[in-house]
């Protein structure tokens, strides 16, 4: 158990080249279970590597605990990882798998056997402990490559790099639960890197969200999705992402194409201080329609989509197109929708930072 | 409708029936029917049956070649093998020089196999080549014409000189396609070098080193030319290999009858241990 400690930690592949995780400094607690969210290419493998140990950071430190094992090759820093693939040993049997990282540690055979039968009886692998390992599902494989990390009392961590993109979508939830129960149990530290906001948001208690080498908002996933601190965040997270809207600010409303939303006051304040490109940012979810009376915003209306519990309506407010969701499909008249932005909802953002 | 697709798909393999017809079949019927007649000339042939076999499987300077083409087939396998498999591991993963090195281990392998023993020839020559003068100064009896061991052991030495390259390239290929994942994984279970070899590396090889076993039996086992150079299938009969044996007794001695019975058993023998080589590294996979 260990908490994860990133001091000023950077990283370039060349000298000189570009940085592939840009500076960062980030404490990850002891037990906690992050994820690492972002498009292909943004920098989360990389740092995953990093923290097991397959790579070393072109500058600063990683920290486990009170110990630096920036230098420190994989196999002396008690982590578990879990690979994109299933990697497990074809020719050993599932018993000799999850033995393996003991035996090699030359730990006696009776410890071995009460360990491997513990963890397999955990991860519901006791059924298959004589059989091949070769010849099991990848859902089962993927289960005793975890198995590996957490046959050592002593993993302080494990990083899973993907670990659901050969899993069968049916079976995808029951090993996120299976990882979920794991992580109760044991209460280890879990590093989780997906580019799935699904998966990074049922099973991380935080979520990491990086773009091009940067990691731009830690938080919980309501966090991430009631104030994303970034307009990226915004965009990525939610389906479909937060609605922006390039805006201007007049007192205490954000100016859209000449329509005038009210905003939190001292959000507006904050904005017109901060400059730069202001953009108004709200959920999908949380525009809500106008009442009979009310005064409201019309959204002209391009397309609706039924998706089962709710609809999603594609609009445009001005020139800016708009999602928005919706209970039922009534409440569409004849010129369009009519739509509130409640206050607290509508966030302002300047050059792509959440103000205020 | 479905019928008629069948036939037009026989039509379309017709091409190729007709090129192993004859290439393939057709030489092999000729020498069967060779090896049941007796053949003196165009038009007087005598059926005999069985007769060749009977003789073939009873002569004993056939038995000589057979046992000593199967001890050489088994040193080739012994040596070249696991030697492969070695160089192959420590050949470069990546950079400048794994075409370098590629390129030089292809460089034996793109030799006519009778230039490789000329070149064996000049090269083991006690008095004039290279390695033979510098065996004798430092105070061996080198001698690969009139001693029987020298032969032999210049005639393997020869062939892993050959063959080894094939069997790196094969298990380097086969090195190169297993995923960086597992060496993590490895390193991360404090895996040794020989745990990773022996549980990741060994079993990934399993498809390549069958083609490189399969390939190096097939060809030691019909190996001709390098030692016919080389030796000549001297001294005595110490390196005379089956194919040696069969063309002294078909263009030789012109026993075509014995000779064609010869080569049946000779065929059915090298079909016999590929299947062998085949289920055994096959059937691997398949236990526990």
């Amino acid at each position: 158990m260990a908490r994860i400690e990133l001091n000023h930690l950077a990283h370039q592949y060349a000298p000189g080249g570009d940085y592939a995780l840009q500076p960062m400094q980030h404490v990850w607690e002891d037990g906690g279970a992050y994820a690492l969210l972002g498009p292909s290419g943004c920098g989360k493998t990389t740092l995953l590597n990093i923290i097991s140990g397959l790579l070393q950071p072109s500058e600063g430190r990683v920290m486990f605990g009170e110990r630096d094992v920036t230098t420190l090759p994989p196999e002396q820093r008690n982590i578990g990882q879990v690979f994109q693939f299933p990697v497990i040993y074809d020719t050993m049997s599932v018993f000799d798998n999850l033995a393996f990282p003991l035996r090699n540690r030359k730990l006696g055979e009776d410890y071995v056997e009460r360990r491997v039968t513990h963890i397999a009886g955990m991860l519901g692998l006791e059924d298959v402990l004589k059989r091949r390992a070769n010849n099991l599902t990848a859902d089962a494989k993927q289960k005793i490559s975890l198995g590996r990390g957490l046959v050592r009392e002593d993993v302080a961590a494990v990083l899973f790099d993907e670990p659901l993109t050969v899993i069968d979508p049916h079976l995808k939830w029951q090993l996120r639960r299976k990882l979920r129960e794991v992580h109760e149990q044991l209460n280890l530290t879990l590093v989780y890197v997906t580019h799935d906001q699904t998966e990074a948001l049922t099973f991380a208690d935080k979520v990491v969200v990086m773009l091009a080498g940067q990691v731009l908002q830690v938080g919980t996933p309501q966090a991430l999705f009631e104030r994303p601190e970034h307009t990226f965040v915004g965009y990525f997270i939610g389906s479909p992402g937060m609605n922006f809207l390039d805006c201007q600010v007049d007192g205490s409303h954000a100016v859209v194409d000449g329509e005038r939303i009210p905003v939190d006051p001292a959000m507006a304040e904050a904005a017109r201080t901060a400059g730069g490109l202001l953009q108004l940012g709200i959920r999908p979810g949380l525009i809500r329609p106008a009442g009979a009376d009310e005064p409201g915003l019309t959204v002209k209306v391009d397309k609706v989509e039924d998706l089962g519990d709710y609809e999603l309506v594609t609009g445009h407010l001005g020139q800016h197109q708009i999602h928005v969701r919706l209970e039922q499909s009534e409440k569409i008249g004849s010129d369009g929708l009519r739509v509130v932005f409640p206050t607290e909802n509508a966030l302002l953002y300047a050059d792509d930072k959440l103000v205020g | 409708m479905e019928k008629r697709e069948y036939q037009w798909a026989w039509l379309m393999v017709l091409p190729v029936v007709l090129v192993v017809a004859f290439s393939a079949i057709m030489p092999l019927m000729t020498v069967v029917n060779y090896s049941v007649q007796d053949i003196f000339g165009p038009d007087s042939r005598f059926f005999v049956g069985t007769e060749w076999f009977k003789e073939v499987l009873r002569d004993p300077q056939l038995h000589g070649a057979l046992i000593r083409q199967i001890i050489f087939s088994a040193a080739v396998l012994l040596i070249q093998i696991p030697l492969g498999i070695g160089l192959a591991l420590c050949l470069p993963k990546k950079g400048p020089w794994v075409s370098v090195s590629l390129v030089l281990l292809a460089l034996p392998l793109l030799v006519p196999w009778n230039v490789v023993g000329t070149i064996w020839q000049v090269f083991a020559r006690p008095d004039v080549g290279l390695a033979g003068v510098f065996l004798n100064s430092i105070g061996l009896d080198y001698n690969y014409t009139g001693d029987s061991v020298d032969a032999w052991v210049t005639v393997l030495v020869m062939d892993v000189w050959h063959w080894t390259s094939l069997v790196i390239l094969l298990c380097y290929a086969g090195l190169q396609a297993i995923p960086d994942a597992f060496y993590q994984a490895a390193r991360i279970d404090g895996a040794s070098r020989w745990a990773v070899f022996r549980y990741i590396e060994l079993p990934k090889l399993k498809g390549v080193l069958l083609i490189a076993i399969l390939l190096r039996f097939i060809f030691s086992f019909r190996i001709y030319a390098e030692p016919f150079v080389l030796t000549g299938g001297g001294p005595g009969n110490a390196t005379t290999f089956l194919s040696q044996r069969l063309t002294t007794m078909a263009v030789g001695q012109f026993d075509l009858g014995p000779a064609a019975a010869f080569s049946l058993v000779y065929f059915l023998i090298i079909l016999l241990f590929s299947y062998v080589f085949y289920l055994t590294i096959l059937n691997m996979d398949r236990e526990g």
